[in-house]
């Protein structure tokens, strides 16, 4: 018998959404200077959700401005165990709203309410619980006896785990006594806007956190403002060279989370129906949009053949579609223009010679979606295995001896995560030593947790966040 | 599947080459293997699909009252309800099987005669297996010439711990021969196995040896079936069937008390071995409680309210 689940969408009655959001500056909604707004939709069907104000040049002052005040008067002379309070608040207050947060966010990314549910919305708490225990330690971080708070952090973070790089970005600079003014990405700014009105419930200082929502323009207007002593950036590799352009030379510090284009190793002794089911993690877990996806599989030729079927059976199995049904594993594209960049890649792969497998999937007819690939028979020297598709693509290359597959792995401008699957624990540290990436799992992929730093090599950026050394990014 | 195939185990049966054949087979990591169980497990299955989801766990039910107390006036009760098991509706589908100690079979076979339920028997010193090979074979000739159409038998848990895998083997295969037509069921007693590498391992020696289905276990010892185990086996049952082409099914026996828990194991049945197993013929719930459930859900589903418990047959 065939097996149909029925549809079980999540209720979206849990969010209340408002025409028109402004910007969150100095404790309260306010307009932008120029009046303009830009349309919020949902990628999975175009609807339009709500309009958002544009910050210029003039609202990044007067944020900046707010900030720098907040910083002076409250929040880098209130002692560590009161500004801890207020993050526990924080962390109490997601939690409750959990459920609205994830469907906003389900609706606003495209992501599947089973990731948002289950990853994002418990890490984004996990994240504030965490950093809200440092604030009154920081004299035991090993930074010091007396480490001190940077001033005012201009944050830009991207549009793949909106509420989740706010988080990654607001906690550590709040439990170490700096004030902020965070640009959450142009196509996904609700849930940051719905943090900017759970700031007001828990009743933190004006200015201690301010929101500008905009495109590009606002992120650079931000990044370059002269009166901020930090940059934290995650997004594109490309964006992060313009911001390491724009603080070179001047006092600011910087850490940028980058790009990257993980290698998945699989050993000819891994446990094989695992490793598949970390494959698919590693690449189709949030549509691929994942900075540290494992977006090249590196497996052992002698075990290659067999591995393939088990792989295409088991990404046959994935369901796609309505972001908000709770069986849904395999959402929305964010936008069409990285559809459409998703499209060129996996097209560029095909022309250099790699074969390109979809199981038969039916897209949804508005929205934007792209089915899930496997492209075989990929050489180190295609563009799909060098570039970041930031997609459902996986390469699969093939490797003989281990030696070959930390050359390969490592055969990348790019130094985010790594993934090593043997059951010999000899062979996975002789690997993970080799391996040129931030983070390194081993039998397990897409894992995170508030007490691990995260971070990458080479082009992938510098400065870790998560952890301990999370703190430091922070603390001068 | 990686390395060795059943299709080329090896001639020569020894414990040497069973030992090779069953060392073969990639291991499983045990986290992982929990977490697939755990992420499948949030699967919802609602209105339509539920309704689908429970007609066929309860066609998939072994019924089973494996009790010293029992008698045959209880064995008759149980067959009646195997066959209608709700008497306000007779809607509601038969159970796969009624499942019984030996000594119970010809009741059960004769308040059953007719009916399309069939006839399971637990055999081969139920539950732990521990008595000689004559008592055993006895047992479960005396089973099928009573009118068992599938047996349900323990391996020696003991002997494949110590690496005996010959003696498990030809034990499984001599049960075999003595079933004649009767299906093989083979319990594994997942929970004395210890870990998901063994429940694989014995999972393809049973196989190897001819089972046609393996069985997590006997209900008398915790944990019985869990998630994570019925995945493995599962695996296990989907790889011989790409190696060679024999179907071989899959009962969880043991803790599957409510609906959820079913609907689960189905779920875990269609995304891991696929839709053709969904079928009481490769796939089999052993449970006593679990038809209740079953049943007062299906009433929830089709009339809106939740009836009480006192409104279903205890037995």
């Amino acid at each position: 018998m065939i097996f149909e689940y029925a549809p079980a969408p999540e209720s979206r009655s849990v969010v209340t959404l408002r025409e028109t959001y402004e910007l969150f500056v100095d404790g309260a909604f306010t307009p932008a200077e120029s009046g303009e707004h830009l349309t919020v939709v949902n990628p999975a069907d175009e609807s339009e959700l709500a309009r958002v104000a544009v910050a210029g040049a003039a609202d990044v002052d007067k944020a900046v401005t707010a900030a720098r005040r907040a910083y002076d008067t409250v929040w880098s002379r209130m002692p560590g165990a009161e500004r801890g309070k207020y993050l526990f608040r924080i962390a109490r207050i997601l939690q409750e709203r959990s459920r609205e947060l994830a469907v906003l966010e389900s609706m606003d990314n495209g992501k599947p309410i089973k990731e948002t549910r289950d990853v994002d919305l418990p890490l984004v708490a996990a994240h504030f619980f965490y950093y809200a225990g440092w604030a009154d330690k920081l004299a035991h971080a090993g930074l010091g006896p007396d480490p001190r708070p940077l001033g005012v952090a201009a944050q830009v973070i991207p549009w793949n785990f909106p509420l989740l790089m706010l988080a990654w970005k607001i906690a550590p600079a709040l439990a170490t006594g700096n004030t902020v003014v965070l640009k959450p990405a142009e196509t996904t700014p609700l849930t940051a806007l719905a943090f900017a009105e759970i700031c007001q419930e828990a009743e933190l200082p004006p200015g201690v956190v301010n929101i500008l929502t905009g495109a590009g323009e606002t992120g650079r207007a931000l990044v370059e403002h002269p009166g901020t002593d930090k940059v934290a950036f995650t997004g594109s590799t490309e964006v992060g060279r313009q911001i390491a352009r724009a603080v070179a030379g001047t006092d600011k510090r910087a850490t940028l989370e980058l790009g990257g284009k993980g290698a998945n190793i699989v050993y000819d002794d891994a446990a094989i129906d695992q490793a598949v089911e970390g494959i698919v993690s590693g690449i189709f877990f949030n549509q691929g949009h994942v900075c540290c996806a494992g977006s090249r599989l590196l497996v052992q030729e002698s075990i290659a053949e067999e591995l393939l079927p088990l792989l295409k059976t088991r990404i046959s199995r994935l369901r796609l579609g309505d972001p908000l049904d709770k069986n849904t594993d395999i959402g929305a594209i964010n936008s069409a223009e990285q559809l459409e960049r998703i499209r060129e890649l996996t097209d560029t792969g095909e022309a250099e010679g790699a074969e390109r497998w979809s199981p038969v999937c039916d897209l949804p007819g508005s929205g934007y979606w792209f089915a899930p690939t496997i492209l075989t028979g990929v050489s180190q020297a295609h563009r799909v295995a060098r570039e970041e598709i930031f997609g459902p693509v996986l390469s699969v290359l093939t490797f003989r001896t281990p030696e070959e597959a930390v050359a390969k792995a490592n055969n990348t401008p790019y130094g985010l995560s790594a993934g090593v699957w043997t059951e010999k624990g000899s062979r996975m540290l002789w690997t993970a030593e080799r391996l040129r990436a931030g983070v390194v799992w081993s039998n397990t992929f897409n894992k995170f947790d508030p007490t691990s730093p995260f971070g990458g090599y080479k082009e992938s950026g510098y400065g870790r966040e998560g952890g301990r050394h999370g703190l430091e990014a922070y603390l001068g | 599947m990686p390395v060795p195939h059943t299709a080329f185990a090896p001639e020569a049966m020894s414990n040497r080459s069973l030992r090779a054949f069953l060392h073969g087979f990639p291991g499983v990591d045990e986290v992982g293997a929990r977490a697939r169980a755990q992420d499948l497990s949030t699967r919802s299955i609602k209105t339509t699909a539920k309704a689908e989801a429970i007609d066929l766990a309860i066609r998939m039910v072994d019924l089973t009252t494996l009790e010293g107390a029992d008698t045959p006036g209880k064995v008759r009760s149980l067959c009646a309800k195997a066959v209608g098991p709700d008497p306000a509706d007779r809607t509601v589908p038969r159970v796969g099987a009624v499942c019984v100690y030996p000594d119970m079979v010809a009741t059960a076979v004769e308040a059953l005669r007719g009916t399309g339920v069939a006839v399971a028997s637990v055999a081969t010193a139920f539950p732990s297996g521990r008595a000689p090979m004559e008592a055993k074979l006895a047992d479960t000739r005396r089973a099928v010439a009573d009118g068992a159409g599938e047996i349900d038998m323990v391996i020696d848990r003991g002997a494949f711990l110590s690496g005996d895998y010959l003696k498990v083997f030809e034990e499984i295969v001599a049960i075999k021969e003595a079933c004649g037509a009767a299906h093989l069921k083979v319990i594994l007693e997942t929970g004395e196995l210890a870990t998901y590498d063994n429940v694989r391992r014995a999972s393809h020696l049973a196989i190897r040896a001819g089972a046609d289905f393996v069985k997590t276990s006997t209900g008398k010892v915790s944990p019985a079936a869990t998630l994570p185990v019925t995945l493995v086996m599962l695996e296990a049952v989907r790889d011989h069937h790409a190696a060679t082409g024999r179907r071989v099914g899959v009962k969880p026996a043991g803790g599957i008390r409510t609906t959820k828990d079913a609907i689960r194991n189905l779920v875990l049945v269609n995304e891991v071995v696929g839709p053709d197993w969904l079928t009481p013929a490769l796939f089999r719930i052993g449970a006593s409680s679990l038809l209740n459930d079953l049943l007062m859900q299906r009433t929830r589903l089709s009339t809106g309210t939740y009836p009480g418990p006192d409104y279903y047959t205890l037995d």
